[in-house]
């Protein structure tokens, strides 16, 4: 018995998401009274962070095909039956959103993807997830002996348990697969959406894409990620990526700060889970101020710049 | 080209969600149900131009009661070829995936397509699923796919870009924004679906392995604070003491 965790890592590096994973698996190892075995394919080099999240081994395999999900599904299906684990722990990330299905039929385990607290283990194990685009909760009986359960991001916080633990390397079998992986294009130097924890996102209030300035004075004092509604994706004023709610990201951070933004149901549905939602529209009427813990009603051309001076003040 | 379409049944996105018999039920009562967006308008789409652009039949596939045949009709009215639906109750992801790989493994399809996620259930879970069970490739959140009828080449959203891969043989694909344009279905189309095929099938037993034992609702937000626009320094105020956010 153990809980295995698949920690990902992101260009060589180990990340929130995979701090999340690692710690949300050696708490859930700590209350089973087993351990937590933590498994990494690609970068064994830097994954010795890891232990000081709660992993108390850490085995790594050499592999450039991390992403490919037949590859990944068949390694972390090894370490599982290596480490006779009967829990499984990834990422609700993108990686992890094409393992997790795959994982639950190779290891014949219950899957329940995006799990927001730690299983009840005192009887039948039950763990919850959020459904219907955040509007609702499911609590999930896990009837299988065996379970694979991801971890929707933001919904714990990392602490450091422990210290750094040497990895190991191990040499599964690697499947050949039909997919080829060409190349990966990514923006440098932000924090991706999904795991940031300060969002500024505006939208069509903006008016042109010129107009953008602000909203990324804001951001980089604030330390935020910027984001957008769909309308302001669509019309390429700003790139695909940052576009938030239904459609786009689904997002969950501690401080999501809407600028422009008239809250359509379909953007709510991706921004609902943040902690904090500041609004900032001029229509008084606009739906996204019932879903806010903060208002203002005023023109963004105007309050945006004196947000930016009292954040600059607030951080000397 | 030969290619099947998973298209699911999910509430519409503004439908009011509540929960009845004890909280273990979604309340469908005044819900109005669509086809799940990711389903119609990125996976069906796209699988219907491929086959404008190359030959070859698109296969729209269901899991559910006849309740569902509706919006297998629209599948058929935007431009499916035919139709399948696999009569039973869709309990669970694995329950779905299971059906579709048992219609998909002797039938030689070269793509499988999935939207990226059901709006109800947000798992991402039935296309990896019936990858695996066909022991296929699969490309999640597909917002770019281009295919010349041999070998594909897609981009995929990751975290804060995209991956670009080339697949060759069968693979199983979800769908996000990006990949097509929504299709409106017009009359001739509407007219049409009428008298395309519709097979049902028998749903096979799975054993399943995590049940839903309850449903609640979020905690409620509580009411907006209304700050003074002149006042920039309380609204960081609050966000510092009050929110705890920065």
């Amino acid at each position: 018995m153990s809980v295995l965790i698949f920690a990902e890592a992101t260009k060589g590096q180990y990340k929130k998401n995979a701090f999340e994973a690692v710690y949300y698996g050696s708490q859930l190892a700590k209350q089973l009274g087993t351990e937590a075995v933590v498994f990494t394919i690609g970068n064994g080099s830097n994954a010795a962070v890891l232990g000081q999240y709660g992993a108390n081994k850490i085995w790594n395999q050499d592999s450039s095909k991390a992403t490919d999900s037949q590859v990944a599904s068949a390694l972390i299906a090894q370490a599982a039956e290596k480490a006779e684990a009967n829990y499984v722990i990834l990422s609700n990330s993108a990686l992890g959103k094409s393992l997790t299905g795959r994982l639950g039929v190779k290891l014949n385990a219950g899957v329940v993807s995006g799990v927001t607290s730690l299983p009840d283990t005192s009887g039948t194990p039950c763990v919850n997830k959020q459904v219907f685009s955040g509007k609702g909760i499911a609590c999930y009986e896990l009837k299988s002996g065996k379970n694979i359960l991801s971890v929707m991001g933001n919904s714990l916080k990392p602490e450091v348990v422990g210290s750094d633990v040497a990895p190991e390397n191990t040499s599964f079998t690697e499947p050949s697969t039909g997919l080829e992986i060409i190349e990966t294009k990514t923006v440098d130097g932000t924090v991706p959406l999904p795991e940031a924890e300060l969002v500024v996102s505006a939208g069509r209030g903006m008016k042109a894409p010129e107009n953008w300035g602000i909203i990324e004075e804001l951001a980089d004092v604030l330390g935020a990620t910027t984001a957008c509604s769909r309308p302001v994706a669509d019309t390429g004023w700003r790139p695909h990526h940052e576009h938030v709610g239904q459609t786009g990201v689904a997002i969950r951070p501690n401080l999501y700060i809407a600028i422009g933004i008239s809250g359509a149901i379909q953007h709510l549905a991706g921004v609902n889970n943040s902690k904090t939602i500041v609004v900032i529209n001029k229509d008084p009427e606009a739906p996204f101020f019932k879903a806010a813990d903060y208002g203002i009603v005023a023109d963004l051309f105007d309050v945006v710049p004196k947000l930016t001076e009292s954040l600059k003040k607030f951080k000397q | 080209m030969n290619l099947l379409v998973c298209i699911s049944k999910t509430p519409e996105t503004t439908a009011k969600i509540s929960f009845t018999d004890g909280d273990t039920k979604f309340n469908s009562e005044g819900v109005q149900y669509i086809m799940n967006p990711y389903d119609e308008w990125y996976a069906l789409v796209r699988a219907i131009e491929l086959k404008e652009q190359h030959g070859g039949k698109v296969v729209a596939i269901n899991v559910g009661g006849s309740d569902n045949d509706i919006i297998i009709r629209k599948a058929l009215a935007i431009g499916a070829d035919e139709a399948v639906r696999v009569n039973g109750e869709e309990s669970s992801s694995l329950f779905v995936a299971t059906q579709i790989a048992n219609y998909a493994k002797d039938k030689g399809f070269d793509i499988v397509f999935c939207g990226k996620e059901t709006i109800n259930y947000n798992g991402s879970e039935v296309g990896p699923m019936i990858a695996e069970l066909l022991d296929q490739p699969f490309v999640s959140f597909a917002s770019k796919l281009d295919h010349d009828g041999s070998a594909a080449t897609i981009e995929r959203d990751i975290e804060g870009g995209v991956e670009v891969v080339k697949v060759n043989g069968p693979f199983v694909l979800s769908a996000a924004k990006g990949l097509a344009e929504q299709r409106i279905p017009n009359m001739r189309g509407i007219m049409m679906a009428k008298r395309k095929p519709l097979e049902v099938a028998e749903a096979s037993a799975v054993d399943e392995k995590v049940i839903v034992k309850s449903y609640s609702l979020p905690a409620g937000k509580s009411a907006v604070k209304m700050l003074d626009p002149e006042n920039m320094d309380e609204l960081v105020r609050l966000l510092h003491e009050e929110a705890k956010v920065i």
